[in-house]
């Protein structure tokens, strides 16, 4: 050390700096769940400072719900009323499988930002930054999720399931969503860009959630494609929410949502986690 | 168990054909602070990545406070800490909410993290910018929020990128107090830069890195009696008068005259600057008309000249950026 602080601000500046540094505090680090609710708080005060970012979870499950409904209703169950019996369950499963999506960009950000490296280079759980991320996104499904039920109750729907259909109804899909989002963490640290990542997304997004009975029966394709409708996941997932809604669980299907969503859990998780620790 | 605070042996990273690090050696004792010199692109970068962890050397090994960088990477970051050229930050949310963050994870509990995170806003001048998002924050506020971030806990090892590039004099000035009060507080300080200026300010020994490789290591001291005392540099008046002004200040002084791009312009390093005058005087005696000369400490770009013989922009030009 070769020269001395220049001015008395700078010198006072040191002396602060110098106590704030020789703090000898050595808490034990956080454990793996405390950490986790740490990124989620981290998340809900994002969108405490951009509110901008509740736009898809608000506007965009309210045109969609209005629009199928008005649009198709009439021409594939003669009136719109009856329509939505058979719609409400399907667009609560399409529009937040949709949103899912947002996760990828989010991580993305964050990599291009440097908030990853200041992040992996703390002492906790390495996949908490994810798993926060990923609950504070849950909240979102949730948000998303109570806008287009009370939008669809609002022009008619009553869920014959009652209030625990819809909750259960809920909760089942919310956990598909939180599995799914494991696939968009993944291209979220491969991809280079928010723009190639919202790309990819769509392309996977939108046969997945349109090859499926959301809004039309099974019955109703062609021979050729409905071995692939029945076999998609969302298929599967939309049998299960509209079973639980309509009251009579269909426990085939809500088991094989739970079978998909802990694969693929199983899957991602593990290339995800490869992925950031790699991550250069 | 070594004594050093770092310690590699033939570390090498690869991206593709470029070898960006390519068998670093060094011994890098504990207290006070190490310079990494080099220009864009000589992997300082790189090298500091691999020391923190974030990045998986592909040869040789690098210890770190004891600790192997590779198979023991969590007792390694339990123990240093890391401030890139940007702030690692989230923009989004408040200074003291990135603090009391940061303050949890690292294990202050309740009211302890809000404690902690406004000592520390109030030991770095933040204390009013607290509570204004990081994204409006100026260059040398964001420096000082990412390095309050990294002292959360007392690091025993900090590293430094480039921690003034992009600075303006006072926050230049503002982070260099920062860094001696680190040290005076017993943490190792393991700062990359591209200035020569900064080094020798801060620094007790330095390594200077070229092409991913030491090129050259020792004291400030060392370094600068490798390439002489000063470097005198004179821009004549007639540009056709240069080279017999170079060979005139080479008979005086000794040493090797160079040209610049800048047609008027001449270099020289100097070992006895008190000649200096005389040799001037000499010149224009001989009638070359000099319009600037001046003296000064040897710039990065000769030390690398000295070192290797080539300037530092033709190095750049042959070598790309490090991939974020």
């Amino acid at each position: 050390m070769t020269t001395t602080p220049t001015s008395a601000a700078a010198a006072s500046m040191d002396a602060k700096v110098r106590e704030a540094v020789g703090s000898a505090d050595r808490p034990e680090p956080v454990g793996p769940v405390a950490s986790s609710l740490i990124f989620t708080h981290r998340a809900l005060l994002k969108i405490k400072h951009v509110p901008e970012q509740l736009f898809d979870v608000t506007m965009f499950p309210i045109l969609f719900t209005l629009m199928f409904t008005y649009i198709f209703g009439g021409a594939i169950a003669g009136s719109t009323g009856q329509y939505l019996e058979y719609l409400a369950p399907g667009i609560l499963v399409q529009t937040v499988v949709m949103i899912t999506m947002y996760t990828a960009m989010t991580i993305n950000n964050d990599i291009k930002k440097g908030v990853f490296d200041r992040i992996r280079s703390l002492p906790v759980w390495r996949p908490s930054l994810m798993v926060g991320a990923l609950l504070g996104d849950t909240l979102r499904y949730t948000m998303a999720s109570a806008v287009i039920l009370v939008v669809t109750m609002l022009i008619g729907y009553r869920p014959p399931g009652g209030v625990a259909g819809v909750v259960t109804a809920v909760l089942l899909l919310l956990l598909f969503c939180f599995s799914v989002s494991w696939i968009w963490t993944l291209l979220g640290m491969k991809l280079r860009s928010p723009e190639s990542v919202m790309g990819v997304s769509m392309m996977v997004l939108f046969p997945l959630t349109f090859l499926s009975n959301v809004f039309v029966p099974i019955d109703t394709m062609p021979d050729w494609l409905q071995p692939v409708v029945e076999h998609n996941p969302v298929s599967i997932l939309v049998d299960a929410v509209r079973s639980l809604m309509v009251g009579d669980p269909h426990g085939g299907s809500i088991l094989q949502v739970l079978v998909i969503s802990g694969v693929l859990v199983a899957i991602f998780g593990p290339l995800t986690m490869r992925a950031y620790s790699r991550k250069s | 168990m070594s004594d050093f605070a770092i310690e590699t042996t033939g570390l090498v990273k690869v991206f593709g054909e470029h070898r960006a690090v390519d068998g670093v050696d060094l011994q890098v004792a504990p207290g006070g602070v190490y310079g990494v010199l080099g220009p864009n692109g000589a992997g300082k970068t790189t090298t500091i990545r691999m020391l923190a962890t974030l990045l998986k050397p592909d040869g040789g090994s690098a210890r770190v406070l004891g600790h192997d960088v590779v198979t023991e990477s969590h007792q390694v970051r339990s123990r240093v800490a890391m401030t890139g050229q940007f702030a690692s930050l989230d923009e989004d949310l408040t200074g003291l909410e990135n603090l009391v963050m940061l303050a949890k994870l690292y294990g202050y509990r309740g009211t302890a993290a809000r404690d902690r995170a406004d000592q520390l806003l109030d030991a770095f001048d933040l204390t009013e910018a607290g509570t204004k998002q990081v994204k409006s924050y100026s260059g040398g506020m964001r420096r000082r929020i990412d390095i309050a971030g990294s002292i959360v806990v007392r690091p025993d090892l900090m590293f430094l990128d480039e921690p003034t590039t992009g600075l303006d004099p006072r926050s230049r000035n503002q982070v260099w107090d920062i860094v001696r009060a680190l040290v005076g507080a017993g943490t190792t300080v393991l700062l990359t830069t591209q200035y020569l200026d900064e080094a020798d300010q801060l620094a007790d020994r330095i390594a200077v890195i070229d092409r991913g490789k030491v090129i050259a290591e020792g004291t400030t001291g060392e370094l600068k009696a490798s390439v002489g005392t000063g470097a005198l540099r004179i821009r004549v008046a007639d540009p056709a008068d240069r080279d017999r002004a170079g060979v005139l200040l080479a008979e005086a002084l000794g040493g090797e005259p160079v040209t610049e791009k800048d047609p008027y312009a001449l270099s020289l390093n100097v070992s006895s600057p008190g000649d200096v005058p005389a040799a001037l005087v000499r010149v224009r005696e001989h009638g070359v008309d000099v319009s600037e000369f001046s003296l000064g400490q040897p710039s990065l770009d000769e030390v690398f000249l000295a070192l290797t013989g080539e300037h530092v922009a033709d190095v750049e030009s042959t070598d790309s950026e490090v991939p974020a």
